[in-house]
């Protein structure tokens, strides 16, 4: 019966949709436009790169681009490196003391660095790091999740896969590499992509622990230009805005099913 | 290294195994050890610590006992940004959910368009906050801002949303569900996928409507995820306040400000440290409670095997 008229389900459903599409759809709009249509929806407006032009001329945007690109490549490549050896020793070995420092690992996904700005703040400075790439990376280096995610992956790893490796003469580094690493690839394109993400996007710790072109990510470079106070317009802002969210976004519309996987398998651990 | 992993007990060199096994896993936890110990245990420890000194701008900092605590009681600030967070918890929170359900329930199905409705409903998740924010901000600019002239195009007067006490908040908490419900999603499409087809066959033989079943059957199968993303969705309420610092800075006067964003002022804006570390134990304190009731209710059951 109900095969008769799906419509008015369907018909909401795109109704939330384009809604929820809106707000991007507007900022490509103005950023796209020149400034005087950027209220006025006008489909014979001219386009223009104009305020791309603009905002990359007044802000330092290459740099920032590169700060953000150093450091999702810093954060991913520490925190790949140490969750692998944390989850190996946990998913593997019988050793003193595992079940504790497992808890305490775990603290962290409790507790995660975003909130312990004062005292992190307090210990970077006290490492003389302050306002570098590292200072930002640091705290989020050694990562409960990752090495939670991976301890899991390894632990479905058969155990006649490691005998027969053994067997061939693998020391543990060998059968980690060997064995683990390519099982665990599933894993790692979810872990990495969520982290990419995430530090891509991250925001309040930089901005504390930032204070020049030299270190600052994009979020916090936008955040800097776009504030009222320095006057820009608002079409130059939205374009800056773009210009942030571009790289993500682009690699989200190609590897969609990637990403909704990825977000999912890490979410649900 | 040779000889480590657990699999490949052999009698004979029982000890000599063990030893190397702890020694193995030690180093191989030592990274990570360091780094959490430096980022993550060492801070906690030393913010409890820290909220039972004085700020000794002018000479030592002393042992002050719950002289800060005492003050937090009686900061109507903090109890502002605590009512803010719980009402922001709450707009946000139950909202989020149902529209998730909602969006979760309409792509499971052959709807038309599925692929583009599951992306249309997610791409928010993958944008950064400060952007979002950025955009949203002209959203709600007074006169000048899309929301003032849609309304004033419908012959409403203009309004100072993030301007006025009584608005800022679920003007913000609009945008922060827009943010999230994608996220909450794809758990419930992922949770709608396992529920066997049968049970629906079942109940469509014995003339169940599709709204009974929904309720009867879909429903409670979720409760799980439903508890998973309602947990979820409030330790987020209390750490993300990336918005506040574009849109509003926590004002007009605190109305739209939260504990963490709260704790930033005070640490890095008049560099209250010692009163800024007694706020951050009152957040971490949350933020245990939050994680032991999941780990109760939730975890033990589901998701560790």
């Amino acid at each position: 019966m109900r095969q008769n008229h799906p419509s008015v389900e369907t018909v909401a459903a795109w109704v939330l949709a384009l809604l929820w599409l809106l707000p991007l759809a507007y900022s490509l709009w103005s950023a796209f436009h020149p400034a005087e249509y950027a209220t006025r929806f006008d489909l014979t407006a001219p386009l223009t790169l104009d305020n791309f032009a603009r905002a990359w001329r007044q802000a330092p945007f290459a740099r920032y681009y590169l700060n953000t690109a150093l450091l999702v490549t810093m954060v991913l490549a520490g925190q790949i490196v140490i969750a692998t050896l944390a989850a190996y020793a946990f998913a593997r070995f019988r050793f003193v003391g595992r079940d504790v420092l497992f808890a305490l690992v775990l603290v962290q996904l409790m507790i995660m660095p975003d909130v312990l700005i004062v005292e992190n703040y307090r210990v970077i400075s006290w490492l003389n790091l302050l306002d570098t790439i590292p200072a930002i990376a640091l705290p989020y280096m050694a990562s409960a999740f990752g090495t939670f995610l991976l301890r899991q992956a390894f632990k479905s790893v058969p155990n006649e896969l490691v005998e027969a490796a053994r067997v061939e003469g693998a020391s543990s580094f060998g059968v980690l590499w060997r064995v683990f690493v390519p099982l665990g690839k599933t894993t790692y394109i979810a872990f990495g992509l969520v982290s990419v993400s995430y530090h891509w996007n991250n925001f309040l710790w930089p901005l504390i622990v930032t204070n020049s072109v030299e270190s600052r990510p994009l979020t916090v470079g936008l955040a800097v230009f776009g504030a009222p106070e320095t006057g820009v317009d608002w079409s130059v802002i939205t374009a800056a805005t773009v210009m942030t969210m571009a790289p993500l976004l682009l690699a989200f519309l190609l590897f969609q099913r990637q990403f909704v996987q990825s977000f999912m398998r890490a979410g649900i651990r | 290294m040779v000889a480590a992993v657990m699999s490949a007990a052999a009698p004979g060199t029982a000890r000599r195994r063990t030893w190397l096994t702890n020694v193995n896993a030690w180093l191989l936890l030592l990274p990570a050890l360091v780094l959490l110990a430096a980022f993550t245990h060492y801070p906690i420890l030393a913010t409890l610590y820290h909220s039972f000194f004085s700020l000794g701008r002018s000479g030592p900092a002393e042992f002050v006992g719950l002289d800060n605590y005492t003050y937090m009681l009686e900061d109507d600030v903090f109890w502002q940004v605590l009512r803010n967070n719980l009402f922001f918890a709450l707009a946000t929170v139950p909202t989020s959910i149902a529209l998730a359900l909602l969006m979760a329930v309409w792509v499971d199905r052959k709807i038309a368009g599925r692929t583009f409705l599951r992306l249309a409903f997610f791409t928010p998740t993958v944008l950064p906050m400060i952007a979002v924010a950025n955009i949203w901000l002209f959203f709600y600019t007074p006169d000048y801002g899309l929301l003032d002239q849609f309304l004033k195009s419908l012959g409403f007067s203009g309004h100072n949303w993030l301007g006025d006490p009584s608005t800022v908040m679920n003007c913000i908490a609009v945008m922060v569900v827009w943010k999230e419900a994608g996220f909450f999603m794809i758990f419930y499409l992922a949770a709608l996928q396992t529920i066997p087809p049968e049970l629906k066959e079942a109940a469509m033989v014995e003339g169940a409507s599709r709204w009974y079943f929904f309720r009867r059957v879909t429903l409670p199968l979720l409760m799980p995820t439903t508890l998973f993303i309602s947990i979820n969705a409030l330790i987020n309420s209390f750490k993300l306040v990336d918005q506040l610092v574009i849109m509003t800075k926590g004002g007009p006067n605190n109305a739209s400000s939260l504990l963490l964003y709260y704790i930033y002022e005070v640490a890095f804006t008049f560099w209250d440290t010692t009163y800024a570390a007694t706020l951050t134990v009152t957040l971490i304190t949350i933020l245990a409670a939050v994680a032991l009731t999941k780990f109760v209710y939730l975890d033990r059951r589901i998701h560790y095997q």
